[in-house]
């Protein structure tokens, strides 16, 4: 029950696009059209579900302070290289981006071309590294940070998929010339997260 | 001299990272709600773009072109690294207040972009010019924002009162949209002043 209310926490009240302003860049620029948008969702949803527990276990038995015990040598089992985790965790990352990549070219060849250039452009997208930090800061168990990474994924790829449709919706709007592109983007992503924050409040 | 001039000044307004080349924007917004953390946040992007520009154009001849996006990541990484654990170190509330937006730096692709389309191909003097820009072009656009986030949202400004008393402050400033509004509102105005409609 708790996971399920982790879950629709994560997903629809502290959104991680509309309420912590996480993964804005590729948010913004590829919302151009619905099935880039769909395509880079269930890429970052993946991503995300598979670095947030992996990160986990770094952390758990290497980072943290007196993380090494495990290895029963008392030098090791003193340290304390929680220092470490911006740069192992970005390690991390690039390499399950790059092994999510090889495996789905040799066994899901569609749906790795249609994904295309996102794959690798997700190393860098900041919604996947702050699930891993946000997952250190909350102090999350195994099984939380694994519901925690799919359903922040499942946040990013809801608020992008509606963005997409609300600027294809508004394509042939008459908007002044400053206004066109980003900026009413930004006006309409800040209208959507208003309209998020109607779901604060609910507990299962 | 009237190069750097040119690379310095160009970010500001024509050329600027987050209103005209959209980048960085994703650990910019949160930090808005208040000056002083918006404040920090800017001296931190600005330290670690600039360091970042000159040390990977300083090793530019000695990266291969193969692995220079891992290379990159690395240099800007160790430098937020830094970067957190010298605020941990000496600003222990601010850092506690930035949370978890300082280690998010590493991602801001304003400074992987700069660090790939200028930094691998200029000397060090440009590079380090180019980052200080990029940065201040940065830090103004944030600092627009929370002030109008903080005045708006608790008629302070830096913690000094700017409105009388008797405003009550808006909510919708300090809570997420706010800051969605006032920048989609900050970037309609500068694209109108500098009459750069770019279509994107």
């Amino acid at each position: 029950m708790d996971l399920i209310n982790l879950a629709v926490k994560t997903i629809f009240i502290e959104n991680i696009v509309l309420a912590y302003f996480l993964g804005m860049c590729s948010f913004l620029a590829c919302s151009k059209k619905i099935e880039t948008a769909t395509g880079l969702g269930m890429a970052v949803i993946c991503v995300l579900g598979l670095t947030v527990p992996f990160n986990w276990f770094i952390e758990t038995y290497f980072l943290m302070e007196g993380a090494m015990a495990w290895t029963g040598v008392q030098a090791l089992a003193a340290l304390d290289l929680s220092f470490l985790n911006l740069l192992s965790f970005i390690a991390v990352i690039a390499c399950t981006v790059q092994v999510v990549e090889m495996v789905l070219d040799r066994f899901f060849p569609k749906l790795y071309h249609s994904l295309g250039i996102f794959l690798p452009l997700i190393t860098v997208n900041c919604a996947i590294l702050g699930g891993s930090l946000f997952m250190v800061e909350r102090q999350y168990t195994l099984a939380e940070s694994a519901v925690y990474g799919v359903s922040s994924g499942a946040g990013f790829a809801l608020a992008i998929v509606s963005i997409a449709a609300l600027r294809k919706k508004i394509r042939y709007s008459d908007i002044p010339p400053g206004l066109q592109g980003l900026g009413m983007t930004m006006i309409l992503t800040g209208l959507m997260s208003m309209a998020f924050m109607c779901f604060a409040g609910i507990d299962l | 001299m009237a190069i750097a001039k040119k690379v310095i000044t160009d970010p500001l307004s024509d050329n600027n990272p987050i209103t005209i080349q959209v980048l960085g924007i994703c650990s910019a917004l949160a930090v808005t709600v208040q000056m002083d953390t918006a404040f920090v946040m800017s001296l931190a992007v600005i330290s670690v773009i600039t360091l970042s520009n000159a040390i990977i154009s300083a090793m530019r001849n000695l990266i291969p072109g193969k692995i220079r996006m891992i290379v990159e990541v690395t240099v800007i990484a160790s430098l937020v690294a830094l970067t957190d654990q010298l605020l941990r170190a000496y600003f222990f509330e601010m850092s506690r207040q930035l949370s978890i937006f300082v280690g998010l730096i590493i991602t801001n692709c304003m400074i992987m972009g700069r660090a790939e389309a200028f930094a691998t191909q200029n000397p060090v003097g440009p590079s380090l010019m180019d980052g200080l820009g990029n940065g201040l072009g940065y830090s103004v656009i944030l600092l627009l924002v929370a002030s109008g986030r903080e005045i708006l949202g608790s008629g302070t400004w830096y913690h000094l009162q700017v409105l009388p008393e008797a405003y009550y402050g808006n909510g919708l400033a300090v809570l997420a949209p706010g800051a969605f509004l006032i920048l989609g509102i900050i970037i309609w105005i500068q694209r109108t002043i500098s009459g750069n409609f770019k279509d994107d």
